[in-house]
């Protein structure tokens, strides 16, 4: 029960590791704040507590990519289209 | 008809990036400098794969042209849900001067030897801006284009477009097969998330030379130089309403 735990904050881990990498205060200062986090946590020993900070580790990947994705939009949005010439959008 | 889509995807300075012009002015500085792939390409890519999701088509095909870091590129693509991969390697000056007449070239060709259905791409590539490759890929083939996409939707062997233009959207029907272009509304791309790229590592990626396909990459375009925007000028202070109005003349504004 321990282990398949462990290995699904592993893989949280990883991921979130890995979608740090386009933070935009740059990848070093997600990969610290990540760290210290996931250490704060690190005692945790009840499965159902830490079921919930994986829920919340999942949630937080989802917040990432909904960030990523406005800012690549707007920054789109913003070369691309001229306010002026759309007639309603 | 095979069901099959080709979706071409370039490999760009990240948008994020500030971009720099070398001292020589003969082009950007691309060394060392983030690289991912064009948003508008991300678009396309995503709209295949729902395509396929929804069962409307059965394969799709990632295409990307250039040296062997595209083949990234690619593997971004078949983590986002692509089927496989065709690498079209061009390396050094060629890859310099490969340009929309070229890719179109290639990706013309590529779509007559794997059958394909729809042929999707970026609107244009945010570093070099041509908005090309879609139109000239669908003058080659002799097909139909539905370019500046913002919603697809096949209708029997008919395909649905309403196109983004100045002033508002079009809606056209066109035959298949054909090409279109994704613009920016067209939807939501996915994040390839590391458990996805994981499993893409299985996906296969073709590699073929411009020369296997029988096209011709020279180009026909020299770039002569390359300069940075001009620098915005620093704004004036003015004390009051007269001072202004007298600089908004100097200025001959009013």
């Amino acid at each position: 029960m321990a282990n398949h735990l462990k290995e699904e904050v592993m893989k949280l881990y990883k991921t979130l590791l890995y979608l740090g990498r386009e933070y935009p205060q740059g990848a070093a200062y997600f990969r610290g704040r990540l760290k210290s986090a996931f250490m704060k946590n690190k005692d945790e020993k009840d499965p159902e507590k830490i079921q919930k900070l994986v829920a919340r580790g999942d949630f937080v990947i989802k917040e990432l990519e909904a960030l990523y994705f406005l800012r690549k939009y707007r920054a789109m949005k913003k070369r691309y289209f001229d306010p002026e010439k759309k007639s309603d959008t | 008809m095979s069901g099959r889509v080709l979706v071409g995807v370039k490999r760009v300075i990240d948008y994020a990036v500030k971009i720099r012009v070398k001292p020589d002015n003969s082009c950007v500085v691309t060394d060392g400098v983030k690289h991912s792939m064009n948003p508008f390409c991300e678009i396309a890519v995503e709209e295949a794969v729902k395509m396929k999701e929804k069962k409307l088509i059965k394969e799709v095909v990632v295409v990307s042209c250039g040296p062997q870091q595209a083949m990234e590129t690619i593997r971004t693509a078949l983590a986002m849900g692509a089927d496989r991969g065709i690498h079209v390697e061009v390396t050094g000056k060629d890859y310099e001067n490969l340009g929309p007449l070229q890719v179109s070239k290639i990706m013309a060709a590529l779509a007559k030897k794997e059958d394909a259905l729809l042929v999707i791409l970026g609107k244009q590539a945010i570093d070099d801006d041509c908005n090309q490759t879609g139109q000239m890929t669908a003058a080659l083939l002799d097909w139909p284009q539905g370019t500046f996409a913002s919603e697809l939707s096949m209708e029997g062997d008919k395909i649905k477009v309403v196109r983004e233009i100045d002033g508002g959207l079009e809606t056209v029907k066109i035959n298949t097969p054909a090409v279109i272009t994704a613009d920016l509304r067209l939807n939501t791309p996915r994040y390839a998330t590391l458990p996805n790229i994981m499993k893409a590592k299985k996906k296969k990626i073709a590699n073929v030379k411009p020369a296997d396909l029988g096209v011709d990459i020279t180009s026909r375009l020299e770039v002569l130089r390359v300069d940075e925007p001009p620098q915005r000028e620093a704004g004036v202070k003015v004390e009051t309403v007269d001072d202004l109005l007298a600089r908004l003349k100097e200025a001959g504004r009013i």
